[in-house]
């Protein structure tokens, strides 16, 4: 009988869209106290307590913990206390009558069934509506005045009352694209608004598929100067929008872009079900990295060379990061630091980044860095790649190393990530142990194995002190790379982590 | 390095790294235990120079240069603003975190610096706020009710700046000491400052409210200048709550902030701004120099934010909470009703009914806030200036031709109107 009040989860902070409820702390049932804080939330910039906007009784909670909620969603329902209906209610309908007109006070839903927020905050519904103008408005005169960026006249807009008209869509650039003109507020639900979007996001298919590839101006420009044609590539940005990395990818060279075409091609619907059976692609590809293991094996003669260094400095400047702001929030492994030697030290002997194409007869040299970290899970060995990891920074590689070793550990590492690694570093000193022979990720040249450090003995100026010692084991494609790179390879790496101002020196 | 970094606050991994490192900056986000204590002195002892009249334990001292006859009335009727303001206040906190408002600004914490100051301005005085100023407007006779629009994004401010005495909120950081040197100016060459004949209680004079942070701004600066060269008749009333959202004040200035004043040539005082007695004080006192003509004059509140800058920030991030509990102790209710109660100036009954007058308060600002109507969208073009200008008149009749051309009534669409 008595009239449930909804509470919409308010914008607490200026333009939020969302927040995820961290915790009740009432139930149904229990009695609240007007600004009683009922619930904390978290959102993208605090969080937050809520109180509660009625006393009264708690009806039923709408959303659990931990889920993540729109704001102007009802989150939970409310019997107001009193019942006082008779006292506050008579004027009441009244003004709900004239305001549901206007859509509804805020925080009320609306006669549309909308929510009203505040100015202009809260999720907007998905296409930008029009209002319909009077038939006889003076169109003529007003037609200039309110159209917008679009290149309609007048004479485009909607001839009679609710009826929809398709903007001039894709040809004038994003903003009209998937626009819809409808005929009335909720006319999202009737059947020519919706074949209205079916159009519009077919235009928007079309677009991308065999119209005007999307891509911003610089990325077109760019294309055009790396002679790249744009309609050749499939977006990897949000909505398939070509990106920057997409042109230069296919810049890099057909084999690259050949071999990246395949796992791009299917990588939205590969990565769609990667989220709902995240099980099965990591199996399958384990299953073929095992038999890519055994072709490597018995295909690229394999050598192997062994290097011990005094890593003490590398430890110290380790703990010299930790102190620094910059660092504060990052965690600089030592396998981070060792990452980075590599990529330096890999620019100075590029043919330890290199791949053997025995089918072309060719000797493939790339000038970038894809670093496969070999992270042990509880389904077996992963070798994630951090890509372009010669561009980043110590920082930017630690961070990514944090991110891919943890994706790898929770099973989530999907298998494009896997692919198309150029070098990798195996960090067999997490098990605690000295070295090993690693066996090469097939098409790559070489992998370093990265031991524990431990304190040992060491000469310093002739005497015997405590060091942190590590040890480093080199395997490299004997084809393509002679024991003269390898070992001044090997050599540089160990340079940079004897002595991390070595990397100074290194272009 | 990004400012944030100064002022994060630190995370539990940091803690076991401080143990064996050198003392780090004094502005680092994971100070060491000393760094802290000294930090908690400096931001809740406001030095040998602050003028205090009553102990946070609520315990009247007397000081050598500003004292005050304050009738027990007086007093009551100003623990009865803070009381009130500050109910008002957390209603309006609550209103925003129920989406019925689009932000708010708190001042808890600072009811006595404002109620101190808005209570030594005379009504021909003029008030210059910036967008924090709640108790302020409550004692040049603004309703809180009328504070909301602005919050709720339905105009600008409602109250008449000439009938009240007071100007509309200023959301432009520090913008509002141009306007008011200025505004102190005017009164300066119309001869209402520094006339001792007649009617000496005629004079006017000019109070401008801004935060620590707006010192920094470039207007404080212009501001102070053109006061001081022109003697302008207007008080620099500075709240220095300790935080300009999260950057704490000793990123703001080396020197105490009221040092400041001398450098531009006039005098500076720091006063307790969580005691009421000393904020009047030395209020009226500074008003009354301005009066007559020695203006103009710096005051620094010492008070503290209790609460976030505004309900979009989240003050946890960047400040311990030791700070906070400190403050907590310095708390300018407690202290004026510790002292009511000590000196028996008031009873229970008295409490009691400023606390049902405040909650009255905060039910009516609520109601107002939830049913607080849209203006019209003439609104827009009436009140551009004060005479109708035809440029204005001809925008206003081609807008509401244009919102009268739509076949549905319009006020459910988002941004037609407001």
């Amino acid at each position: 009988m008595a009239q449930l009040k909804n509470f919409p989860l308010p914008d607490v902070g200026e333009g939020l869209t969302e927040a995820e409820i961290l915790n009740w702390r009432i139930g149904p049932g229990d009695a609240v106290e007007l600004n009683q804080i009922i619930v904390e939330i978290e959102t993208a910039k605090a969080s937050v307590e809520l109180p509660c906007p009625y006393a009264g009784t708690i009806s039923e909670l709408l959303a659990e913990p931990g889920q993540t909620v729109e704001v102007g969603t009802p989150i939970l329902t409310i019997e107001p206390a009193g019942a006082e209906s008779d006292e506050s209610e008579p004027d009441k309908p009244a003004e709900r009558g004239e305001r549901s007109e206007q859509g509804g006070k805020i925080g009320e839903e609306g006669a549309d069934g909308r929510i009203a927020t505040l100015v202009g905050y809260g999720p907007r519904s998905t296409s930008a509506k029009r209002r319909p103008r009077k038939k006889d408005a003076t169109a003529g005169q007003r037609g200039g005045s309110d159209s917008g960026g679009s290149n309609g006249s007048a004479g485009q807009r909607p001839a009679s009352n609710g009826t929809p008209v398709p903007t001039g869509a894709g040809t004038d650039g994003a903003g009209t694209n998937g626009t819809a003109v409808n005929g009335s507020a909720p006319a999202t639900s009737t059947p020519s608004a919706s074949r209205q979007a079916e159009s519009a996001a077919g235009g928007t298919g079309v677009a991308a598929g065999g119209g005007v590839p999307l891509a911003k101006p610089p990325v077109r420009k760019l294309a055009k100067d790396l002679g790249v044609e744009l309609r050749s590539l499939h977006g990897s940005g949000s909505g398939g929008v070509i990106t920057r990395q997409d042109v230069e990818r296919a810049a890099a060279g057909g084999v690259t872009a050949a071999a990246s075409e395949g796992p791009a091609a299917g990588s939205l619907a590969a990565r769609d079900s990667a989220e709902r059976e995240h099980r099965v692609p990591i199996k399958g590809v384990r299953k073929a990295t095992a038999q890519a293991m055994v072709d490597s094996a018995f295909t690229a003669p394999h050598v192997t060379e062994f290097l011990t260094i005094d890593v003490t400095p590398m430890m110290e400047f380790r703990e010299r990061l930790k102190k620094h702001p910059d660092f504060r929030d990052v965690k600089v492994t030592p396998l981070a630091i060792a990452s980075k030697a590599m990529c330096l030290a890999a620019k100075r002997t590029p043919d330890v980044n290199a791949a053997w194409d025995g089918e072309a007869g060719e000797i493939v040299y790339k000038d970038y860095v894809h670093l496969g970290v070999a992270a042990a899970t509880d389904r077996g060995l992963v070798v994630p790649k951090v890509r372009d990891a010669d561009g980043m920074s110590l920082r930017e590689l630690a961070v990514a190393l944090e991110e891919l070793t943890s994706t790898a550990r929770e099973g989530r590492t999907s298998p494009e990530a896997m692919t198309n690694g150029t070098i990798t570093i195996t960090n067999v000193g997490v098990f605690g142990v000295d070295t090993g022979t690693p066996i090469l990720n097939p098409g790559e040249s070489a992998i370093l194995a990265f031991g524990a450090i431990r304190e040992m003995p060491w000469v310093v100026d002739g005497q015997v002190v405590p060091r942190q010692v590590c040890q480093l084991a080199l395997s490299f494609d004997h084809r393509v790379v002679d024991g003269q790179q390898g070992s001044r390879f090997l050599a540089d790496v160990g340079s940079i982590l004897s002595d991390p101002g070595m990397a100074l020196t290194f272009g | 390095m990004s400012p944030e970094h100064w002022t994060r606050p630190s995370r539990p991994d940091d803690r076991d790294r401080l143990a064996d490192t050198a003392v780090p900056a004094a502005t680092s986000a994971t100070p060491t235990r000393e760094q802290v204590i000294a930090g908690l002195r400096a931001t809740s002892e406001g030095g040998a120079d602050l003028v205090q009249l009553l102990t946070p334990e609520g315990q009247r001292v007397s000081h050598p240069d500003f004292d005050i006859d304050i009738t027990d009335e007086q007093l009551r009727g100003m623990y009865r603003d803070m009381v009130l303001v500050r109910r008002a206040d957390r209603e309006g906190n609550a209103l925003q975190r129920q989406g019925q408002l689009g932000i708010w600004v708190p001042l808890l914490g600072q009811e006595a610096a404002q109620i101190g100051a808005g209570r030594a301005m005379r009504p021909q005085d003029m008030a210059f706020p910036s967008y924090r100023e709640h108790g302020v407007a409550w004692c040049r006779g603004i309703d809180p009710t009328e504070l909301l629009g602005i919050f709720r994004g339905t105009d600008h401010g409602s109250w008449d700046p000439n009938e009240t005495g007071m100007s509309l909120y200023t959301i432009v950081i520090g913008n509002q000491c141009v306007n008011a040197t200025g505004y102190a100016m005017g009164q300066k060459f119309e001869g209402k400052v520094g006339n001792s004949g007649d009617d000496p209680a005629s004079n006017e004079a000019t109070m401008v409210f801004f935060g620590d942070g707006a010192t920094s701004q470039g207007d404080v600066h212009e501001g102070m200048v053109w006061a001081s060269v022109y003697d302008a008749p207007v008080v620099f009333f500075c709240q220095n709550n300790q935080w300009a959202i999260s950057e704490p004040t000793e990123r703001q200035s080396r020197v105490p902030l009221y040092e400041r004043a001398k450098g531009y040539g006039f005098p500076g005082i720091r006063v307790d701004g969580n005691d009421v007695l000393a904020t009047l004080a030395v209020s009226q006192w500074a008003m009354n120099e301005a009066r007559q003509g020695n203006g103009p004059l710096l005051i620094e509140a010492f008070t503290y934010r209790m609460d976030a800058h505004t309900t979009s920030d989240d003050a946890t991030r960047y400040r311990l909470d030791d700070e906070l509990e400190a403050w907590k102790l310095k708390d300018p209710i407690e202290r004026l009703r510790a002292h009511l109660l000590r000196e028996e100036l008031a009873d229970q009954e008295f409490f009691d009914r400023v606390d049902s007058e405040a909650d009255e308060l905060a039910a009516r600002f609520r109601e107002f806030c939830v049913n607080m109507p849209e203006p019209p969208p003439e609104r827009m073009f009436s009140a551009v200036y004060a005479e109708e200008s035809p440029v204005v008149a001809a925008q206003r009749e081609d807008y509401l031709n244009y919102l009268a051309g739509f076949a549905d009534s319009g006020h459910d669409t988002e941004g037609s109107v407001r």
